[in-house]
């Protein structure tokens, strides 16, 4: 008993302890949930031609399964981490506990811009994409927030909610007006409208690498200036932050992320909204930790939907936004629960 | 007939000048649906004479017109005539029930719930007809009933019953999105339908159902038109007035969710009809009375306006589902914008 003056250090020792303890417990936990994505499909493959096919052989039917269920793995995960870390910030600059990409319409913003990009300008370079949805998500973003702000009290939850309801129907009716005179592109359209990543190859991993990159980066470094927005825009500013470009920042590295992820995978709904509150709950509010947990859980989360999918509906498989949509919705309807929710 | 006159006589002066002012509104709407109506018969890609079409409609066998008016342009109209009545007034009993207009049943998710239950109907049982209508029917009571189940925490908060209907229908949307994703056949026509409603492909024998929803749905509602109002004052002064709340806000979502669910499981969820009705409704009417009758007219009129303007005005063939898609969504953004300014709602 020396350090007795400052019994909060040991206790903030303590949490850090822990938190580094569950931090690693969900790497382990993504880890381990990539081999089973890579081991579980429509056909069971061994250890010995799992181990094989990791390191590079390509022999026989089951090696070629999972050579195929790699990049996939890959995607889920990329995905999901993006997403995952996009909804803890947005949650974060809106002070909102119902922000998500897919409820702010956010991921439906760019969809509409790539469906747009492939119908009328033949767009259909790889890079191309992912520049036009992450700015299709950054133009809905700003729509959706001035629309939820409008008049008195602010962004509230039920009127960002709202707005982001509304806006997804319009895009999602403009959508289907761009698309229906255009039997050719239909088909493709569709199924990446629904949301998957079982067209997955390394190509378009790529493709996304930069801007998921940055975006992380980005993300990464703005968790101070969160957690300073967290107290209210009167104290992060008397604290010397300059609150307006601090949220432009944070909003902007996740607009890239949901962006980038929708580009490949159309619009995932939920991911963004579930991991951040699960986060929350085991961390706290300290978007230094929130962030990178956000990240793990949110790729956790969409590797197992992923799994799921494939497990359900075998031989065939399910759309992993299909199953996000039915785990996230009860999830979002709890929190409304528990919310007390301002009358409009 | 100077300034000596009495409170009473003043009263009753204003309510007649209401009730006439009420009536000349529904008079008026009437005379546009008709219009409308007539218009959609003898316009198209070839203009028929209104004698023409009087004569089909009189039985009688024109050349060319038989055919084109008779069999095409009729049962569309016909149609969108009886789906946007069952809408328009569906949507606005919800809207007045819960005194929001938000929480009208296309965006709380009762009409995906009915469209979801005709697609698992078809695609997966092989249903169709009054079995059809019947499962959605039943689906969207049952999803009605869950959302308020869920939304019920000492007592319904308007607010939360919306968010609440926004995640239910989030999950249902993506049913929808999975189920027809597994549908054998897969046309895009067809699909549209179950995703934002369409009169393509209407047959007359389809008005049989809807009519008799309209009837049974239509005249339960009609006939608690007077609770329904009083309910609009707050519950507890309903109740004093002598209003069984519980009994009416019951039959009231019964005959609601009904119409509601047989229209859509005819023509799909026609998008935002049910939510535009009412406050186009209320903003003709003004404080003149029952918005219940010029909300289903208004209705009548928005199907027939937008399934003409997506078959014929615009570069090339959308459901109407599409049309009061893009209709709405900006009518909805400016309802959010103006409830919040002045905290009023409908």
């Amino acid at each position: 008993m020396t350090d007795t003056g400052y019994p909060s250090l040991r206790i903030a020792g303590r949490y850090r302890l822990r938190r580094a303890a569950i931090l690693l417990i969900l790497v382990a936990a993504v880890a381990i949930l990539c081999l089973m994505s890579v081991a579980t499909g429509t056909r069971e493959v061994g250890w010995s031609d799992l181990l094989a096919a990791l390191q590079g052989h390509n022999d026989d039917v089951g090696q070629a399964a999972v050579a195929m269920r790699i990049p996939r793995t890959l995607l889920a995960a990329m995905a999901g981490a993006a997403l995952g870390l996009a909804g803890a910030i947005m949650q974060g600059v809106t002070r909102n506990p119902l922000a998500d990409p897919g409820i702010l319409g956010v991921n439906n913003g760019a969809a509409m811009a790539v469906v747009i990009g492939i119908a009328w300008f033949q767009m259909s370079s790889a890079a191309s994409y992912v520049l036009v949805a992450i700015l299709g998500a950054g133009l809905t973003s700003v729509f959706v927030y001035a629309i939820g702000s409008l008049g008195r009290g602010g962004a509230t939850p039920l009127k960002l909610a709202l707005a982001g309801a509304a806006t997804s129907v319009a895009f999602s009716s403009l959508t289907i007006a761009v698309v229906l005179p255009r039997n050719d592109i239909a088909g493709g359209v569709r199924s990446w409208q629904i949301g998957g990543v079982g067209g997955a190859t390394f190509d378009r991993i790529e493709m996304i690498l930069p801007a998921m990159l940055v975006g992380f980066l980005v993300a990464m470094l703005s968790a101070r200036k969160l957690n300073l927005l967290a107290l209210g825009d009167e104290v992060a500013a008397g604290l010397g932050e300059k609150v307006a470009l601090a949220r432009g920042v944070a909003a902007l590295s996740a607009v890239m992320l949901c962006g980038a992820a929708t580009a490949v995978c159309g619009p995932i709904g939920f991911v963004g909204l579930v991991v951040p509150h699960i986060c929350r709950l085991l961390f706290g509010v300290d978007h230094r930790w929130l962030l990178p947990c956000s990240a793990l859980g949110g790729a956790a989360l969409l590797i197992l939907a992923d799994v799921t999918g494939r497990l359900i509906a075998r031989p065939s498989e399910l759309d992993v936004g299909i199953v996000t949509a039915f785990v996230g919705a009860p999830f979002f309807i709890w929190i409304v629960r528990r919310q007390r929710v301002r009358e409009l | 007939m100077t300034d000596s006159v009495s409170p009473l006589e003043a009263l009753v002066t204003g309510r007649l000048r209401r009730i006439r002012r009420l009536r000349s509104v529904i008079l008026s709407l009437l005379a546009a649906v008709t219009a409308f109506f007539a218009l959609t018969l003898m316009l198209g890609q070839s203009f028929t004479p209104p004698g023409d079409v009087l004569q089909v409609l009189l039985g009688q066998d024109v050349p060319g017109a038989s055919f084109t008016v008779g069999q095409l342009r009729l049962p569309r109209a016909v149609i969108s005539v009886l789906a946007g009545i069952s809408f328009g007034l569906g949507g606005v009993a919800f809207q007045i029930l819960l005194r929001n207009p938000l929480a009208s049943p296309d965006i709380i998710g009762v009409s995906a719930g009915a469209s979801a239950a005709a697609v698992f109907g078809i695609v997966f049982l092989s249903l169709d007809g009054a079995a059809v209508s019947g499962l959605a029917i039943i689906a969207g009571l049952g999803v009605a009933l869950l959302i308020y189940v869920l939304s019920f925490k000492g007592g319904v908060s308007g607010s939360r019953l919306i968010l609440i209907g926004i995640g239910v229908s989030a999950m249902i949307d993506s049913f929808i999105a999975y189920a027809l994703a597994r549908a054998p056949s897969w046309d895009l026509q067809e699909a549209m339908r179950w995703l934002s409603g369409s009169v393509n492909g209407a047959r007359l024998e389809q008005a049989a159902p809807l009519l008799i929803s309209l009837l049974v749905f239509g005249g339960l509602l009609l006939g608690r038109r007077r609770d329904l109002e009083a309910l609009r004052m707050g519950d507890d002064l309903a109740a004093a007035l002598g209003v069984r709340v519980g009994l009416t806000r019951l039959l009231v979502i019964f005959s609601a969710v009904g119409m509601i669910a047989v229209a859509t499981a005819t023509t799909g969820p026609i998008a935002f009809v049910a939510f535009l009705s009412g406050p186009i409704a209320a903003r003709i009417v003004g404080p003149n009375g029952s918005i219940l009758l010029p909300s289903a007219l208004v209705g009548a009129s928005l199907v027939l306006i937008g399934d003409y303007m997506g078959q014929f005005v615009l570069s090339s063939r959308y459901p109407v589902g599409v049309v009061t898609g893009a209709l709405g969504a900006p009518f909805l953004i400016y309802l959010i914008i103006r409830a919040n300014r002045t905290g009023s709602s409908l």
